[in-house]
């Protein structure tokens, strides 16, 4: 290889520099590379530092105040100045969950679908349409929630759930209550059709990129399209279909204006998901113009800033596990 | 060489007569900076739109809460705060500020009860204060059908919807809610935003509308123009002398009359529960704070003659967006305020 470049290199001779300067001059080359792309890459943690760092700061006087109870609080109450974070960490943590429930399956089924199942003069278009999805503002979702989807769960949803639902033991409280349409199921399963196209296109773009070579393997083994995705296609992409869905979570936690239209924003805590709660986004984003007390607004921001917290513990527990995962699939 | 430095020294001649013009223009017109009340927006972008084609005075007014403009006119970054809720003679003089009111407008009660049409339920203070404690909590309690014996009410749940941001309207609510009922002022208290015993949050007016609409058995409170324009089932309240009153600019207008302005010191006075057989009972009126010595004297004074032009002559724009003026002495005795309390 060195010889040939250096024999087959004209340039170099014709400029008049010989073999080691031009190796010096591509040494520097690399080395100003070099901290070029580790300075990105080190924006993205000092920006995350500084940002958290930033929210720390403001919040100092709620952690001050209340120290560990601001944590394990369920009070909210601006009169008297009492704050915790249970209600909205609650709230923000089980519509998550909700969310992730209805759009794991679903854009699983959706990636399936355009890449193995769809014939191919449909799989651009549904695509296509599965993308603009990710392109609507979320206060458009907000206000389809809040103006068609409530009343169809008012209506026609909910009064089904608590009759089917509401006596089932163990989870029957969960689905006990006055069906209003607003509340924490609802919120869930609009942030699940909000997040759906993010972990589809992901999905869909891991599938395609499988070499064909492994699925036709499988394929003249007899395999029907089911197990070729199950066993080759999902242990091939695992790692990136697992970061599509955090991408997918991680909107879904941090999501403001869509949920703060269906939740119900009230600072109680309740079993039930078909009654109002409350998440830390919407929390911030209701009350932050009118946070008339220096507490109040440093409660909103400590808020802010457990918010963070969250998304990261969440993140570290789903790597955990898919860890854990992995070892296991090693052993058998 | 000689075409391109004739060029030069007309540009600068250019350039200089541009930035005298816009000198003088600054000095003819200044900027009014403002901020504050959501719920006076309307009324002042009007107002300010009406002054500029007057006297080519521009206000610029950013509707960003009435915290926030409490904030900023404690910062001095604007030249007038407004907010839904006065602060208190203490407050004042601590930050060198002053208030006066500028506009009344009220809340109402609006409820969604399939057949009970607008100005037909009736209700009193103590009662909407259980329903919002949750204390009441089906349409047919007899504290209510005692009220309405000639409207069908069954045992429907209550839905209490109440907003979930702070707001001058949950104030304005909160704070008759504890003048008529003790209980609420011990277990909630009153303020720009409070610990709901009970209901669902919607964020602003709107978001307390399109609950109400959409929830059926429902109650929320609302600002009377966002009642009128959805075509809302407001209610009756029943008023300190005992008269059951309709929300409208005339029920409105009679507390703000009745208040006993002339005794408030910096005009610290909300008017609801106000006396008087035909006053509504929630009225809310928004105040405008100034700095008693500003150090921008020119743009404070400059403020001070839109609000002498609006409270003189804006009465009409007023009423067309559902809003109360003051009644002229009132304003004879803000003008008064001005001349003895801001230099």
């Amino acid at each position: 290889m060195l010889t040939h470049m250096s024999s087959s290199d004209p340039l170099a001779v014709s400029h008049g520099t010989t073999a080691p300067s031009r190796w010096r001059s591509d040494g520097r080359a690399d080395g100003i590379f070099r901290w070029l792309v580790a300075g990105a890459a080190t924006l993205v943690l000092v920006v995350l530092g500084a940002a958290a760092a930033a929210m720390l700061w403001g919040g100092r006087l709620t952690f001050e105040t209340f120290g560990w109870h601001f944590l394990f609080s369920s009070e909210w109450d601006a009169v008297n100045k009492q704050f915790g974070a249970v209600v909205p960490i609650y709230g923000t943590l089980v519509s998550s969950l909700i969310a992730m429930l209805i759009a794991v399956p679903v854009s699983f089924g959706i990636a399936l679908f355009l890449t193995e199942v769809a014939p191919y003069w449909l799989r651009t278009p549904i695509a296509a349409a599965v993308e603009l999805l990710a392109g609507i503002p979320s206060i458009i979702y907000g206000m389809w929630g809040l103006f068609m989807f409530v009343p169809f769960m008012a209506a026609r949803v909910l009064p089904w759930v608590n009759q089917n639902l509401g006596g089932v033991p163990g989870v029957g409280p969960l689905f006990q209550g006055p069906p209003l349409g607003i509340g924490m199921l609802t919120a869930g399963i609009v942030l699940g059709i909000m997040v759906i196209p993010f972990i589809s296109s992901v999905m869909r773009d891991v599938f395609r990129a499988v070499p064909a070579s492994l699925k036709e393997s499988a394929y003249a083994l007899g395999s029907t399209s089911w197990e070729v995705v199950w066993n080759v296609v999902l242990p091939y992409t695992r790692s990136a279909v697992v970061g599509g869905i955090f991408l997918g979570l991680g909107r879904a936690l941090g999501e403001t204006m869509a949920v703060t239209f269906v939740l119900g924003n009230s600072h109680q805590l309740t079993a039930s998901l078909l009654m109002p709660g409350n998440s830390i986004a919407a929390t911030i984003a209701n009350e932050f113009t009118e946070a008339d007390s220096d507490i109040y607004l440093s409660s909103l921001i400590a808020l802010g800033f457990l918010l963070f917290i969250v998304t990261f513990v969440v993140l570290a527990i789903a790597r955990i596990m898919l860890h854990k995962l992995a070892g296991k699939e090693g052993n058998t | 060489m000689h075409s391109l430095s004739r060029h030069l020294k007309n540009t600068a001649v250019a350039g200089a007569v541009a930035l005298g013009m816009i000198a003088g223009l600054a000095q003819a017109a200044t900027t009014i900076t403002g901020a504050g009340s959501t719920f006076v927006y309307p009324i002042l972008s009007k107002w300010s739109a009406d002054y500029d084609k007057k006297t080519g005075s521009k206000v610029n007014y950013q509707s960003i809460g009435s915290g926030g403009g409490i904030a900023q006119i404690k910062a001095a970054t604007v030249h007038f705060g407004a907010s839904d809720k006065p602060m208190t003679p203490e407050e004042l003089s601590q930050a060198g500020l002053t208030q006066f009111p500028v506009v009344i407008g009220g809340v109402v009660p609006v409820v969604n009860i399939p057949g009970v049409e607008a100005g037909k339920l009736k209700l009193t203070g103590p009662v909407l204060a259980d329903i919002f404690l949750g204390k009441i909590t089906k349409w047919n309690d007899p504290a209510i059908t005692a009220l309405n014996p000639d409207i069908k009410l069954d045992d429907s749940l209550i839905t209490v919807v109440h907003r979930s941001d702070g707001s001058g309207t949950t104030f304005n609510w909160v704070n008759y809610l504890s003048k008529v009922s003790d209980e609420w002022k011990t277990k909630v208290g009153e303020g720009t935003s409070v610990q709901w015993p009970a209901g669902v949050g919607g964020k602003g007016n709107e978001g307390v509308a399109a609950y109400v609409k959409q929830i059926k058995h429902s109650i929320g409170y609302v600002e009377l123009a966002y009642a009128l324009q959805n075509k809302m089932a407001y209610t009756q309240v029943k008023n300190r002398d005992g008269k059951f009153i309709e929300p409208s600019l005339a029920s409105f207008q009679a507390a703000a009359a009745s208040a006993d302005w002339s005794n408030a010191k910096d005009f610290y006075l909300v008017i609801t529960d106000a006396p008087g057989a035909k006053s509504w009972p929630i009225a809310a009126s928004v105040f405008v704070l100034m700095y008693k010595e500003p150090k921008d004297a020119a743009g404070t004074k400059a403020a001070l003659d839109f609000f002498k032009w609006s409270l003189e002559h804006g009465q009409a724009q007023a009423k067309a967006l559902d809003y109360v003026p003051l009644p002229d002495a009132l304003v004879k005795q803000i003008e008064a305020h001005w001349k003895a309390e801001i230099k």
